[in-house]
């Protein structure tokens, strides 16, 4: 099987073997594809190092809302995952870490009750663990079919990562394309480093809601990773092929800060 | 069939006109009238309830970084010689008064503003009382640069250890993010005609039911009023207003809202911080419904154990 796609980005035919080999970033452009949680982990853990917890939580339909049900069932049919995060511990070049994986895939990432769940569960595990905390965020924002639950969330991921940091455990955030709504307005912006993949597109409200306030266009790279750099929301940008080396020399300059105990 | 904005507002004004005019004791009132009651013109908002509650009060602006904004008021109040920390979204009174104030739309800096006055009243031990009002935070341009999402992320965590007593109270609109960033806090209350939502009913009905005039059919099917959060377990009481909405007597909501701050500070104040702090956290950890749930207390006290303050 030799399927080419033409990049998005700069419109050259690239056959899907060769995005495999670039980690799903295109070679002729350096566009960063769209990945799944499951080619995440793959390219992020030590082979075979990742062992999933929480994955039994499930979506329930707190506020009663017809069609959510079968939307969930459909999109766990599709994206074969259960949620729009999967969460695990791992080890990255022989470190252990507690890894959080959203895909955009799975009802656009929206954060419901089991994504804040899940969030909440593996931020714990790493204070609990004293592992470092790596999360992967790609959403929409809030699930709005889970209506005030959804909401929630946003206070629940954010109250664990202030309890995770007086752990001393330290929290990664890598942001990918795209990240806004309540997951930026909550975890996403609370890391002790923030790392962008290049190009994402990261922000709270949409650019069609922007664009619909000033009634004109954005400027072009408008929200784009590039832009929160320079406006001071992230510390850096990591291509894919750098990320793994550069997450594990985090993990290494983040030992020893665990505040001591009372005997 | 769609229906114009302009058809859509004068509904909303007819069926204003018939909710005032009704005796609201005879039924439950819908969700839409109480979004549309939450709106009105010349609602009471947080300066009117300040004024109203408050023996004293000194206003304190700006975010120490970049501004002040006017869509958050914020400062220092007594009641009966005891100072508390006021801050509330600032929607204005009448047309001039929105537009000055962004319709109660914040920047980055209104949260910040926000926080800063919280860690100041943390510092010198003194309550905070928030007062919610706003269709959410504002999605401009400059709110973008100047990181909205970060600055509403912030004081969600903030707040959410804070070692002094918070009351929230939503007054009107409690619009998605923007209401939580003053929102996380001991306690959450709302006045009968008010809601909260995780977007407003126009925003649910043009991107789930692709149709933004059916914001009518969006707002009974999120569950957004008082009794429905309520039920839900989110809020701990709900604020009466007289039949006819707050607007009629505003005095009568504002006795009701001081008579619960003082009761409430009461027990809170004398609690330890620490303990304060973990109930709170506690309690917002527990908020979600799914299937396949753990035994979290556990797992959440022997993270209290690892942190400094909280153990």
């Amino acid at each position: 099987m030799h399927k080419a796609e033409n990049c998005p980005a700069c419109h050259r035919q690239v056959s899907d073997d060769v995005l495999k080999k670039y980690q799903m970033v295109c070679p002729e452009c350096g566009f960063h594809h769209r990945l799944d949680a499951a080619q995440r982990i793959e390219q992020i853990a030590d082979a075979g190092s990742f062992k999933e917890f929480s994955a039994e939580l499930c979506s329930k339909n707190p506020i009663e809302l017809d069609g959510y049900a079968e939307k969930l069932r459909q999109n766990q049919k599709q994206s074969s995952m259960n949620e729009a995060v999967v969460t695990g511990t791992c080890t990255i070049e022989g470190l252990g870490a507690v890894l959080a994986v959203m895909s955009f895939d799975f009802m656009g990432g929206s954060m419901g009750s089991v994504v804040g769940e899940k969030i909440t569960q593996a931020m714990f595990q790493g204070a609990l663990s004293d592992s470092p905390v790596i999360i992967f965020t790609a959403s929409g924002g809030a699930r709005m079919q889970e209506g005030i639950f959804s909401l929630m969330q946003m206070a629940k991921t954010a109250s664990a990562a202030a309890l995770l940091e007086q752990t001393g455990v330290p929290l990664f955030i890598v942001l990918t394309h795209p990240t806004t709504g309540g997951v930026t307005a909550s975890f996403a912006m609370l890391g002790d480093v923030i790392i962008a993949e290049p190009g994402a597109l990261i922000g709270f409200a949409g650019p069609r809601v922007i664009e619909g306030t000033i009634g004109q266009k954005l400027p072009e790279g408008f929200q784009k990773s590039e832009f929160q750099l320079k406006k001071g929301f992230v510390d850096a940008i990591v291509p894919r092929d750098k990320l793994r080396t550069q997450l594990s020399f985090l993990m290494r300059t983040h030992v020893g800060v665990k505040h001591e105990q009372d005997a | 069939m769609n229906k114009t904005h302009e058809e859509l507002l004068k509904t909303s004004v007819t069926r204003l006109e018939e909710i005032a005019i009704s005796d609201p004791r005879t039924k439950e009132r819908s969700s839409w009238d109480c979004v549309l009651l939450s709106r009105q013109q010349g609602r009471p908002g947080a300066a009117t309830y300040i004024d109203l509650i408050c023996d004293e009060f000194m206003e304190l602006h700006g975010d120490r970084t970049y501004g002040d904004d006017p869509a958050m008021i914020g400062g220092i109040g007594t009641i009966g010689g005891r100072a508390i920390t006021f801050i509330g979204n600032r929607k204005g009174m009448n047309l001039r008064e929105n537009i000055e104030r962004n319709y109660g739309m914040s920047n980055p800096e209104g949260y910040r503003k926000a926080l800063r006055l919280a860690k100041q009243a943390e510092k010198f031990g003194r309550p905070v009382v928030c007062f919610i009002d706003t269709p959410g935070a504002f999605p401009g341009l400059g709110a973008e640069e100047r990181g909205i999402g970060e600055a509403i992320a912030r004081n969600l965590k903030e707040f959410s250890t804070l070692k002094v007593p918070v009351l929230s109270f939503i007054i009107g609109e409690g619009g998605s993010g923007g209401a939580l960033g003053i929102g996380v806090g001991d306690k959450l209350y709302m006045l009968e005609n008010a809601v909260y939502s995780v977007i407003t009913p126009e925003g649910f009905a043009s991107i789930l039911l692709r149709d933004p005039s059916r914001a009518q059919e969006a707002a009974e099917a999120m569950k957004m009023t008082a009794r429905d959060l309520k039920r839900f377990n989110i809020i701990h009481d709900i604020i009466p207003e007289v039949p006819e909405g707050a607007h009629k007597d505003p005095l009568f909501t504002a006795n009701a809202i001081k008579e619960t701050i003082l009761k409430d500070l009461d027990v809170l104040c004398a609690k330890p911080a620490a303990n304060l702090v973990r109930y709170r956290i506690r309690k917002i950890r527990g908020i979600g419904e799914f299937e396949g749930s753990e035994a979290w207390w556990t797992t959440l006290m022997e993270v209290f154990k690892l942190t400094v303050d909280l153990r």
